[in-house]
């Protein structure tokens, strides 16, 4: 029968390696090197840095950016997990997103999703995400989901019911006095989704059309058409155009005149919610009322706001995106947002249990409280309303104080009140 | 709805901007109309040629039309080396045939735009002048002063190329090289050097009329591809290589574009340009203005 000596304790250099390692875990430092060492969260989309779409994509991924970097700097999710983005560009192409988002699915292995900024490069990967099952936050496209009917799907932006767009609009002109409607719209989607709309609520209240019609993409003079605007004397003017035809129609407008009956011009301008094409308008905006997602008035400073906009400003420069940022960056950060509360509220990634929590919830974000509908809109349209006033010549610094975009709809934002006619608020 | 008002008015605008889409293919009409050059990087040329004034005005306060004539020489030479280049690669070895010279010109169109998103961003950029978002009123018509100032530099443009092309020496060659390569070469002329003075003429062009496109509208990096189609439109109805056939069919474009936007809607307007076009090929196939081959 052997005999199992012991030898004597001695510490042996993998000991010391050993104690000194668990020391070094019991420490806060430890803590954070162990926390490090644990797979990062990762959330996979693709984003437009190219293309007709770059300017909102890069601002908006810019956001996204500020809001992973300060929940690292507050320790991660789940115990000390990093967040990690996967980023493609998708060229602003709707060509490119699904074999982006199947290679983030499949190769990538993200743990969650976020879909790409604007309605264009979104659609075509609905269909893929509710065969799935798997959650996507919306990055401002417009009712994407409303015939894919994914119950996992909630958009970051402020819409709401489809028709509370184009209403809100009306509402304005109609309480001005307005009696008549002209409707001249781009020939692009998300353009044509909103004149639909604005075509329905109009005659539902049984406001004459007066003149109804689609420009082409790359039409480069307006003044026909203003003319011929024009000379049908409509009340309301609703246009729904897109960024390279917004400067062109306003400065149609400043050149020809749309007559003295027009009480409301503007609603669906898409580009006149960007630093660089405000700036480059100046003074052509004046008088315009138009939607907008978030502006620098008082009533839209909720928790973390102003703290959200000292970030971007400074980075915004070095990444050489939209100064202002107003549009699409804090709901960029918006989208972390409502994952991050859903996260730490749910404790796990399991995407059906996050997106039950999203559902049954109101979040607070440092766009305001986000409430979702069964079809994953918001419950409420935030879209703003506001007119453009006071407005000079190249100076972009001018858009950063209040008063430049007084706010009209909704109620609970409004910063004050309608100045009609459209002449008279274009001095 | 027709009114007589209206249609004046149409057509005042539409003289204008058809004058304006002259301007822009005019060095399009040297390039492609006389030295069949398959040059669709045109338009990106003309882009390239809106930012160096856009760039001009908004850091040295300079004129959008005095920087587009600053430009001019950069641009004439920028021309000669892109013949150059062009030459050596394509045209030297006899592979310009078919889609290869064509291929070169589009990859040197998406460098100038990728290089002009590289330096300018992605946004909109637009220049201010006096003569930018005021109109001139004439009774009841209100002309906008930018499209009088494309008038006015689209006909000066075409005069000058016409006595250029007509009564100078080097002018006469260019038009030879269209006609007889091959007898010119006989002549002891070296018709490459002929044609890359001519390219560079037709890039130097660019250089005014990239200043009109930057005082009409507003551009972004991707505007030269809206104009690929109008450019070629018009050099093709004016039958190629004929200058003042060149705003002749300009015209006629912008008038037929202004009237179906104002009167019939805007959605008729690019549909009834091209119809046009192939209704005046298929009545002269050699264009209105060019020669029987």
């Amino acid at each position: 029968m052997s005999k199992k000596v012991s030898k004597p304790r001695s510490i042996s250099r993998r000991r010391l390696l050993a104690t000194a390692g668990a020391a070094l875990a019991a420490s806060p430092l430890g803590v954070d090197l162990l926390q490090a060492q644990q797979a990062p969260i990762r959330i996979g989309m693709s984003m437009p840095q190219t293309g007709g779409l770059a300017g909102g994509g890069k601002a908006s991924l810019l956001g996204i950016e500020i809001w992973r970097d300060d929940v690292n700097a507050k320790g991660g999710l789940l115990g000390g997990r990093k967040v990690e983005l996967v980023v493609y560009d998708d060229k602003s192409s709707a060509a490119e997103t699904p074999a982006i988002y199947s290679k983030l699915i499949d190769v990538d292995k993200v743990d969650l999703l976020f879909a790409p900024y604007a309605t264009v490069p979104t659609a075509p990967i609905m269909p893929m995400v509710k065969q799935r099952g798997l959650l996507l936050i919306g990055n401002f496209s417009f009712q994407v989901n409303s015939k894919i009917g994914h119950d996992m799907w909630f958009n970051n932006a402020p819409w709401g019911p489809p028709d509370s767009w184009a209403a809100s609009f009306l509402d304005i002109g109609q309480k001005a006095g307005g009696k008549s409607m002209a409707l001249l719209t781009a020939d692009q989607e998300f353009a044509q989704n909103l004149a639909k709309t604005a075509r329905e609520v109009a005659a539902k209240r049984s406001l004459p059309m007066l003149f109804d019609q689609t420009y082409p993409p790359n039409t480069v003079e307006f003044s026909s058409i203003i003319r011929a605007l024009k000379a049908t004397k409509p009340d309301i003017v609703y246009v729904a155009s897109y960024p390279p035809d917004s400067a062109g129609i306003l400065r149609a407008v400043n050149e020809i005149g749309v007559g003295d009956s027009v009480k409301v011009f503007g609603g669906g301008m898409v580009g006149l919610q960007f630093g660089a094409v405000m700036e480059n308008m100046g003074s052509l905006l004046n008088g315009v009322v138009n939607y907008n997602s978030w502006l620098p008035e008082k009533s839209m400073y909720f928790e973390g706001t102003k703290e959200f906009f000292d970030k971007y400003t400074k980075r915004a420069v070095e990444a050489k995106v939209d100064p202002l940022g107003y549009y699409l960056a804090p709901f960029g950060y918006a989208s972390g947002q409502l994952i991050e509360q859903a996260i730490k509220k749910v404790g796990s990634l399991d995407q059906k249990a996050l997106a039950k929590y999203l559902r049954e919830n109101t979040h607070n974000t440092i766009v305001g409280p986000i409430a979702f509908s069964p079809d994953g809109e918001r419950k409420e349209t935030a879209v703003l309303q506001a007119q453009f006033r006071g407005v000079v010549d190249k100076n972009m610094e001018q858009f950063r104080s209040s008063g430049k975009q007084v706010i009209l709809f909704p109620e609970n934002l409004k910063s004050g009140e309608l100045v009609a006619p459209f002449e008279a608020a274009r001095k | 709805m027709f009114s007589l008002d209206l249609l004046l008015d149409a057509v005042v605008i539409g003289v204008l901007l058809g004058c304006f889409y002259g301007a822009v293919s005019l060095g399009l009409s040297v390039s492609f109309g006389l030295l069949d050059v398959p040059h669709v990087a045109h338009p990106a040329f003309l882009v390239l040629a809106s930012y160096a004034v856009y760039f001009l005005n908004e850091n040295y306060a300079v004129d959008p039309l005095v920087a587009g004539i600053l430009i001019t020489p950069v641009f004439f030479l920028f021309g000669l080396a892109t013949y150059r280049l062009y030459y050596e690669t394509f045209e030297k070895r006899g592979s310009d045939a078919g889609v290869r010279g064509i291929a070169f010109f589009f990859g040197v169109a998406f460098i100038i735009e990728v290089l002009i998103i590289l330096q300018f961003g992605v946004d909109q950029r637009s220049v201010t002048a006096d003569y930018i978002g005021k109109a001139l009123r004439l009774g009841d018509i209100r002309i906008p002063y930018r499209l009088l100032v494309a008038f006015a530099i689209a006909t000066a443009l075409t005069v000058l190329l016409t006595l250029y092309l007509s009564r100078t020496f080097m002018g006469r060659a260019i038009r030879a090289v269209a006609q007889d390569q091959e007898a010119l070469r006989l002549m002891g002329t070296n018709p490459v050097k002929i044609k890359q003075w001519a390219f560079g003429i037709a890039t130097a062009v660019l250089g005014i009329a990239g200043a009109l496109l930057i005082i009409v509208a507003p551009v972004d990096p991707t505007l030269g591809r809206a104009y690929i189609g109008r450019t070629f439109c018009v050099v093709v109805m004016a039958g190629l290589g004929s200058m003042s056939g060149t705003l002749v069919a300009a015209i006629i474009l912008g008038v037929a574009e202004s009237i179906v936007l104002t009167m019939f809607g805007a959605s008729w307007a690019p549909a009834i340009s091209f119809a046009i076009l192939l209704g005046i090929l298929a009545v002269r196939p050699q264009g209105l203005f060019g020669r029987r081959p």
